[in-house]
């Protein structure tokens, strides 16, 4: 589903991304762990080309991300393209980022909309269904500031999963919440791994990676330290680094 | 150890009352104000050169409401056009384009830079620069071309001169607006498919009229007064009627009174209609609070039962 060849970011001067190469297979949950400022959201933020990348390829899906291959050159996609192909690709940050300005429905039901066209009452009737998913069936007409954490990022989830995306993102989707809302949003997303989605999640539970996780990718300075399953990598580390790392988050 | 516990009383507890802290500061300040306000007050009324008759007399004069109309018409139409003109020169300035993006740079620039008055006599005057305007294909055939100083009215160019250099102000209203709009937002915008404009129509601006909306209120007040200034350029407006009457008759503060009258009058009307406007958007801000302070009081309590 995702391939990356030696993938290069680098903002101004500082390189973020050092050659990051890593495969996620359709229906795979991968976790990206690693200290802060290893670029593991950068990285995510280069899938759906939020950010564009300096040198490597990226693949979602088989297809080059914000470019066209042609010959040997590469043409920029038109931003037509690019949001046609972000629009297959959701999204959850780890500040919710929902639309103050709508409710829970408006939230779910705008992207739909406005991009893909869809009909406002068969937008409506797809948006209770899933936020009836994530537990919020009563909170269809509350704007988010009347929410808690871990309800926003529910609503947020439910806003991907409107779009139909074959990839999910979720970046650090647990580390704004109060420890005693985190439960519920893992609780979702687990769910949705269950039901066959194929998810990158950066984040800091190791016991959903643990739990969860197909593969588990640990990263530091830009590169890729160490990856496979997670019993191997969080239960038996082989670098130093990686050590360190789960020693102080354990 | 019993007095590290927490307990809630049981009854309604006794109320505090206490001797107050005298403030004869205070006292002094306020006798102050009284005597100065009546002073004023007794100068105002007791002059009888301020001729209060008159100014009755002319405060429903057929020439001054007719102003008083036209300068209305005046605030109205700048003030459309000028916030009109700022969402467009905002959206251009923060454009990926560097030319359209300067193009907007130098436009705010230019009309902040000069002032108000300046450009109205500019625009007053623009036949002795252009005497025919020519409406066609550029550097091609014209199919139109009317004669500048017909076209051109003094009310014509009271309302391009004032307008378009509302709208260099309300550009950088505009985009104060946009720029108070956390960048998240943007992204989760751009990561459901939304594209540039769509998410500047649907997401940023509405977000950013709570920002927009008290200035602008400002800025329709402060357009109320600056169209005064055309009465340079001869538009008959309320200052410029009242003018015209004093050169007659020479009751020249009566007149500006009368004037000054209609204009607080005005700048009243719209102070209140400013005042609902901060309160509406305001009260959506407080009441948000509220739900979320009552709901998570709500959920706290819940576990003790309460509530």
């Amino acid at each position: 589903m995702v391939s990356a060849e030696a993938v290069h970011k680098r903002f101004g001067r500082q390189e973020v991304l050092k050659g990051i190469s890593l495969r996620v297979a359709p229906g795979e949950v991968m976790c990206l762990l690693g200290p802060s400022g290893s670029g593991k959201s950068t990285f995510l933020r280069c899938i759906n080309h939020l950010e564009k990348i300096q040198a490597g390829r990226l693949f979602v899906d088989g297809a080059l991300v914000g470019y066209r291959q042609v010959g040997e050159k590469l043409h920029e996609l038109h931003e037509r393209e690019v949001t046609h192909k972000r629009a297959e690709i959701g999204m959850v940050f780890q500040h919710f980022n929902l639309f103050p300005h709508m409710t829970a429905l408006g939230n779910v039901t705008c992207a739909p909309m406005c991009v893909k066209k869809v009909g406002r009452e068969q937008a409506r009737e797809r948006g209770a269904e899933l936020l009836a998913r994530v537990g919020l069936a009563d909170k269809l007409d509350a704007y988010p500031a009347q929410l808690s954490g871990g309800q926003q990022q529910r609503v947020a989830i439910a806003r991907a999963l409107a779009m139909e995306p074959k990839l999910m993102l979720f970046d650090e989707p647990t580390s704004a919440l109060d420890p005693e809302l985190v439960g519920e949003v893992l609780a979702v997303m687990k769910q949705l791994a269950g039901e066959g989605m194929t998810m990158i999640v950066v984040t800091h539970e190791i016991g959903f990676a643990r739990e969860v996780a197909d593969t588990v990718v640990f990263m530091d300075g830009g590169v890729v330290v160490e990856s496979g399953p997670p019993a191997e990598v969080l239960s038996n580390p082989r670098n130093e680094r990686t050590r360190a790392f789960l020693s102080k988050v354990l | 150890m019993s007095s590290s516990e927490a307990t809630s009383g049981s009854g309604p507890p006794e109320e505090i009352r206490a001797v107050p802290v005298r403030r004869p500061g205070r006292w002094i300040a306020a006798a102050i104000v009284v005597v100065i306000a009546a002073a004023l007050i007794r100068s105002v009324v007791t002059n009888p050169r301020f001729e209060w008759s008159v100014v009755g007399n002319y405060l429903f004069d057929q020439r001054i409401l007719e102003g008083l109309v036209v300068t209305i018409e005046l605030t109205v139409i700048a003030m459309a056009i000028g916030v009109v003109l700022g969402v467009l020169l905002a959206v251009m300035r923060v454009s990926s384009n560097p030319l359209v993006s300067r193009a907007s740079w130098l436009y705010i620039w230019f009309f902040r830079g000069t002032p108000v008055l300046v450009q109205l006599l500019f625009w007053y005057n623009i036949a002795a620069l252009y005497p025919k305007l020519a409406l066609g294909i550029p550097f091609g055939p014209a199919f139109v071309h009317p004669d500048v100083n017909t076209l051109i009215t003094a009310f014509k160019a009271a309302v391009l001169g004032l307008g378009l250099n509302e709208g260099a102000y309300m550009a950088e209203i505009v985009r104060a607006g946009m720029i108070s709009v956390d960048e998240g937002q943007t992204h989760a915008a751009q990561s459901l498919g939304m594209t540039r404009v769509q998410t500047m129509r649907r997401i940023v601006l509405p977000q950013a009229m709570r920002v927009i909306i008290p200035p602008t209120g400002n800025e329709t007040i402060s357009m109320l007064k600056t169209t005064s200034l055309a009465s340079v350029i001869t538009v008959s407006e309320l200052l410029y009627s009242a003018e015209e009457i004093y050169a007659v008759n020479y009751k020249t503060i009566q007149l500006l009174i009368v004037a000054s009258v209609w204009y607080i009058a005005c700048t009243s009307v719209l102070y209140v209609g400013q005042h609902y406007l901060e309160r509406y958007y305001g009260r959506g801000a407080t009441r948000e609070v509220q739900a979320r302070q009552g709901l998570r009081f709500g959920f706290f309590s819940f576990p003790h039962g309460g509530q």
